[in-house]
């Protein structure tokens, strides 16, 4: 009989579809396994209410065991409580720096209107010079950004608490 | 009809038709990052409404899900808001009218989060952080075209002279609302409309804009009741389901 601490192992191989050098497990979106009477269920939460890769992550997890000769698997999604950047793992953020990705920083105050945007350091050249282009990015988690100095445009993490 | 059931479909309906109309200025907004942006916000919405549509349609038990609401039901079965389906005109009607939506859902969800019906709670909890980006995003814009150019000025107000009418029945207490109040599952009201007003106030103030003298107020989406523009968007929201039936991909 499969442990918890393998599955937990296993979901570490299940890739995040949109940021794929992210795991789910550094992702933070996987809130609890449950191993009884020979079902294995899996509790996952999105990052954000329209996140389009959830039912991709949930197709993935399942594969993923199946794989392992895990069949009975149930995945199950739960909204409370609620996602956060602050359960992105130490090592979610050094990979996503390396991918080109400028990891969370400290929470802007949403009601201070035109606000200074965090100071996020250039991921290619880190760099301290940068400005933010758009609060919005590429996908719901993610703000653009540009290097002042290095003149690269990147992605930016933004944070959600 | 359940009580509950109708109250979900009312947020969820909102979440729908708004997203649905953001969604409309995919590859038509006035810079690329606003393209992006309203369509990032738009995705938020469309999120919230499958959750609130699917939960709505567990309460209801007839077996219909977000998708067989939001793709197989009638103009009059749709609760939203007369605001949220109005035509998407101009970058200022799109985002005073986002603004006048997002001022009002950031304090219901505030308080939402404390509904004694936990799944709403939790809708609550979770749309609350995509909202606060939603409201700084439209009062910014707002601010900026209001107290920016005569051009810009005079197109902001412009949006709030069409738009006003319909705000008055986002605070609307009837028969449910009260019923859903005094069971604790949804907040009160009058106390949303205290912190919609004090946004407004402040907002509109900064921006150099003034709220219409003119008090004429329309209602009638929370019964069904819509203008003329919701049968367009349902037309081209269902028209999958509708011309193939039981479709999925």
């Amino acid at each position: 009989m499969v442990s918890e601490k393998e599955i937990w192992q296993l979901l570490e191989q299940v890739s995040d579809p949109e940021i794929p050098v992210l795991s789910v497990i550094d992702l933070g979106v996987v809130r609890g396994v449950i191993l009884e009477k020979g079902m294995c269920k899996i509790i996952i939460t999105p990052t954000y209410s329209g996140c389009p890769a959830m039912k991709t992550i949930e197709e993935d997890i399942i594969l993923k065991l199946k794989e392992n000769n895990i069949n009975h698997v149930k995945v199950d999604l739960v909204l409370s409580p609620a996602w956060t950047t602050d359960w992105l793992s130490e090592n979610g953020r050094d990979k996503l720096r390396e991918y080109g990705i400028a990891p969370p920083e400290n929470e802007i105050d949403k009601s201070v209107l035109f606000a200074d945007p965090p100071k996020v350091p250039c991921p290619q050249c880190g760099s301290k010079n940068t400005r933010m282009v758009s609060l919005f990015g590429s996908t719901a988690c993610k703000s653009q950004y540009q290097c002042n100095d290095c003149l690269e445009p990147f992605d930016y993490f933004k944070c959600l608490k | 009809m359940s009580s509950l059931f109708e109250y979900t479909l009312r947020l969820g309906d909102d979440s729908l038709i708004l997203g649905h109309r953001l969604s409309e200025w995919c590859g038509h907004g006035p810079v690329l990052e606003e393209d992006i942006a309203m369509t990032n916000i738009a995705l938020d919405l469309v999120g919230q409404a499958t959750s609130l549509l699917n939960y709505a349609g567990e309460v209801e038990g007839k077996e219909r899900d977000g998708d067989s609401l939001a793709f197989l039901r009638f103009d009059r079965e749709y609760k939203n808001l007369l605001l949220v389906e109005q035509p998407n005109g101009d970058f200022a009607i799109t985002m005073v009218r986002q603004f006048l939506f997002d001022a009002y859902r950031k304090p219901l969800f505030e308080r939402m989060q404390n509904s004694k019906d936990t799944m709403l709670a939790s809708i609550a909890e979770k749309s609350l952080k995509e909202t606060r980006y939603h409201l700084k995003h439209s009062s910014e814009w707002v601010i900026r075209m209001g107290d920016g150019t005569e051009e810009s000025n005079r197109r902001a107000q412009e949006a709030v002279n069409t738009l006003w009418r319909y705000t008055s029945e986002l605070f609307i207490i009837d028969e449910l609302e009260s019923k859903m109040a005094d069971q604790g599952i949804s907040p009160n009201l009058m106390e949303i409309e205290d912190d919609w007003k004090k946004t407004v106030d402040a907002v509109f103030k900064e921006a150099t804009l003034t709220i219409p003298k003119n008090n004429w107020k329309q209602s009638g989406g929370r019964n069904g009741m819509h203008s003329e523009h919701l049968g367009y968007i349902l037309t081209e929201l269902q028209y999958m389901q509708r011309a193939y039936p039981n479709m999925k991909w």
